[in-house]
């Protein structure tokens, strides 16, 4: 028992001051929102577009991101002859609504979306959500990253937000992967198992668009497909602290509002 | 060379060759010359099929891993009707490849102990092994399961959709009471076609394939591809970039060896372990982060190298921060070791006696927990592992016990291996440019990943691009090594017995 209790005192309190306190901090080279200084654009040019895997930049129009689909790697920045797309530290990617996640040349500087319930919902959900997660044919890093969430020092609980064992006892299902052909009826059931009122919140770029699947004859391009969707979180996969912040929007934990992204320095 | 695999071609890890070298057998030599492999303790790395130039004829595929004189053997067969006889019942090893052949190309394995899909997916073909038709679509999991019949037993059905925040599989029990006689494991539901597409590749999306093979297992995977790529292009990647893969290799498994044991503690209901090694794991994830962005490794590995240097400001941060995860790593795992009620939950519980585990073909910690001493790093090196060895760690034992034990052996020794690494990184560029591809060649790669070997083959076709790309992630040898250790233990061990394995669903199912 004393070496449960030293091994208690060496390890520490490591529970995050955050959302209260500064949130932790990110990896200098994270990859957040990408950030695509387009004056620079030489006319016709689309090195960015070819090189991305999926279609999450516009060929004819590389400030038309969509963040639903980027995968938030490295190559489309790597391939730019210009050097002008940056991946911000932003990691505020959350939205309710799919069109909001597609990021046009007019609005890349301005704002990514809100995330908030309605005051009917928040009233009901905002200080207790039970979540079950579905797991559907993606590559288990949203979940791994989902699951940190209940690790000490994110310490998910503490906002009232808990994952579930049955459907029945939960107020949403959060669901990861592309939503193979072999888990839309698991899924459907699932759902169907959940009592009104449900949310369905969507983790990853394959949970919203298929990712990195996108159009395989085997899976249905994300939720939306089988499901309505209330939140969409976008990463691939996200960081911890992105789905946190979208709980949190999500619930009304946390200021919700137009997230004002700046363009890096030409 | 053994007398046992003289009718296949030689190769080693890594390294391309002209297909017109792959010598194509009659049938019956090829089943001859995998029998004769396996009984001179070869392993079947590779078993698959491929379309022949011939059209209605498909080529298989064997490779097989001689680790006793870091060796590999290729070779094929060629065959025009629609089934062949079933080698697992001399080989069971080859059992969920046969399975895999019949239903990516309709060739039924005659004789085959347990014919079923392996992933509920229609044919590449449009030949079904099973005859069905193709409506309506097929169901994983819809079919018979082996059943012990008689009064006093009672099935179990867990699955697809889990407890936990995890994967979806379907698990069937056989139980007496509390005892389980079998389990039948189902899987394929996370099936996404992705060996399908990847042929004709490599495409802009072949990378995001390779990383998300298996999401945990990032680094193993887009490793083994890039040396497939450069092995077809002719380049080697610097010194310097093989020692950063090499050490993000090391991180990961030191991620989800930790978070393993974490969880592993926490299914026995021990908390301070299961907690603190769930943060640490995370803290072992920010040191890849650090690396490259990513807590997984996305965008790190790059043909002909890595996508990020380190300089000297980098290289100190990793030291620091590798030495206090360490540090709070060793008292949370002695911790466990040392409470005598958690290890009276992991000791006896769902052994796998070693000669089953190499019946199996298991790899992996599970495989050297049952007393196999079988690790690519040390048996068919590449990159760093040719210069820097790494011990190999070994438990006898093959319980729950074993396989945790072990995780916490190789936890030390890529503790060691990152350090001497970080201290010594030679110089040398980060990232060379890579050639076209070779064309009509055949190359293996191999890796330890955390989970075990993980094997890749490409043949390319006349153009240098891929012909096939078969991936073998290590879930696919060991799941059916998880489903033996529940034979006659209480179905309240499943829990541990799964953790003990944490096997990969999506790395299974593609």
């Amino acid at each position: 028992m004393i070496k449960v209790i030293l091994a208690r005192l060496q390890q520490k309190h490591r529970t995050m001051a955050y959302p209260a306190g500064a949130p932790p901090a990110l990896p200098d080279r994270f990859r957040g929102a990408p950030m695509i200084a387009t004056a620079t654009c030489p006319a016709g040019c689309h090195a960015c577009a070819d090189a991305c895997p999926t279609g999450a930049l516009a060929l004819n129009d590389p400030a038309h991101l969509d963040l639903g689909k980027c995968l938030f790697c490295p190559e489309c920045a790597n391939a730019c002859p210009q050097h002008a797309i940056t991946h911000s530290g932003n990691y505020q990617l959350a939205a309710r609504r799919r069109q909001d996640l597609i990021v046009a040349r007019d609005r890349q500087a301005v704002e990514v979306a809100g995330a908030a319930l309605s005051d009917r919902l928040k009233k009901l959900l905002g200080r207790s959500l039970q979540l079950r997660q579905v797991s559907a044919g993606g590559c288990a890093a949203c979940e791994a990253d989902t699951n940190v969430l209940n690790t000490v020092g994110w310490d998910l609980s503490r906002f009232g937000i808990q994952f579930v064992a049955s459907p029945r006892h939960a107020d949403g299902l959060l669901v990861t992967g592309p939503v193979s052909k072999n888990m839309a009826l698991a899924l459907q059931k699932t759902y169907d198992a959940v009592s009104d009122p449900r949310l369905v919140i969507a983790v990853g770029a394959c949970a919203i668009s298929g990712g990195p699947y996108i159009d395989h004859a085997q899976v249905s391009n994300g939720v939306a497909a089988i499901l309505p969707v209330d939140l969409y979180i976008p990463g691939c996969p996200p960081h911890p602290l992105t789905i946190l912040d979208g709980l949190l929007r999500l619930t009304g934990r946390l200021a919700d509002g137009p997230h004002h992204h700046t363009l890096p320095a030409p | 060379m053994s007398d046992a695999s003289s009718e296949l071609a030689m190769l080693s890890n890594g390294q391309a060759m002209n297909q017109a070298d792959v010598p194509i057998l009659p049938f019956a030599a090829f089943e001859q010359a995998i029998l004769d492999g396996v009984a001179a303790r070869q392993r079947v790395s590779a078993l698959f099929a491929a379309a022949a130039p011939q059209p209605g004829t498909t080529r298989l595929y064997v490779v097989l891993a001689d680790d006793e004189q870091n060796l590999l053997f290729a070779g094929a067969t060629e065959m025009a009707g629609d089934e062949f006889p079933s080698l697992t019942p001399r080989c069971p090893q080859v059992h969920l490849f046969e399975r895999e052949i019949a239903e990516q190309f309709g060739l039924r394995p005659v004789g085959h102990p347990w014919f079923k899909p392996v992933r509920y997916c229609s044919s590449w073909t449009g030949r079904d092994a099973w005859s069905r038709p193709a409506q309506p679509p097929l169901l994983p999991g819809v079919g018979d399961f082996y059943r012990i019949g008689g009064e006093p037993i009672h099935e179990v059905a867990v699955g697809p959709v889990h407890a936990g925040v995890i994967e979806p599989g379907h698990f069937r029990f056989q139980c007496h009471g509390e005892q389980v006689f079998h389990l039948e494991i189902a899987l394929g539901y996370q099936h996404r076609g992705v060996e399908e597409a990847l042929i004709g590749g490599p495409t802009p999306r072949t990378l995001p394939y390779m990383e998300t093979l298996s999401g945990d297992a990032t680094v193993a995977h887009t490793t083994t591809y890039c040396q497939v790529i450069e092995a077809l292009a002719g380049c080697q990647e610097s010194a310097r970039a093989q020692t950063l893969r090499g050490i993000a290799l090391e991180l990961e498994r030191l991620a989800n060896h930790v978070g393993d044991l974490g969880a592993l503690a926490g299914d026995v209901g021990f908390l301070p372990t299961a907690s603190y090694c769930g943060r640490l794991r995370g803290d072992f994830l920010n040191l890849t982060a650090q690396l490259c962005g990513s807590r997984f490794g996305r965008g790190l590995i790059r043909p002909g190298g890595v996508g990020f240097d380190v300089d000297a400001a980098r290289i100190a941060d990793l030291s620091r921060g590798l030495d206090a995860a360490a540090k709070d790593t060793a008292v949370a795992v002695n911790l466990l070791w040392n409470t005598q009620s958690a290890m009276a939950r992991f000791e006896d519980a769902g052994p796998l006696p070693r000669a089953v585990a190499a019946e199996l073909g298991i790899v992996g910690p599970a495989a050297r927990a049952s007393g196999l001493e079988r690790d690519v790093r040390r048996d068919q090196p590449s990159g760093i592992y040719c210069f820097s060895h790494i011990p190999i760690s070994i438990c006898e034992s093959g319980d729950v016990f074993a396989r945790a034990y072990l995780r916490w052996l190789e936890i030390q020794h890529s503790i060691d291996f990152i350090r001497d690494q970080l201290r010594a990184l030679p110089a040398g560029a980060a990232r060379v440019p890579v050639n076209t591809l070779a064309p009509n060649s055949l190359v293996v790669a191999l890796n330890e990943g955390w989970r075990g070997e993980v094997c890749h083959v490409a043949l390319t076709d006349a153009q240098g691009r891929f012909a096939r790309y078969k991936v073998v992630d290590p879930s696919f040898h060991n799941w059916a090594g998880l489903a033996y250790t529940l034979r006659d233990q209480e179905i309240s061990d499943f829990p541990i017995c799964n953790k003990s394995f944490n096997l990969s669903y999506c790395g299974h199912d593609l």
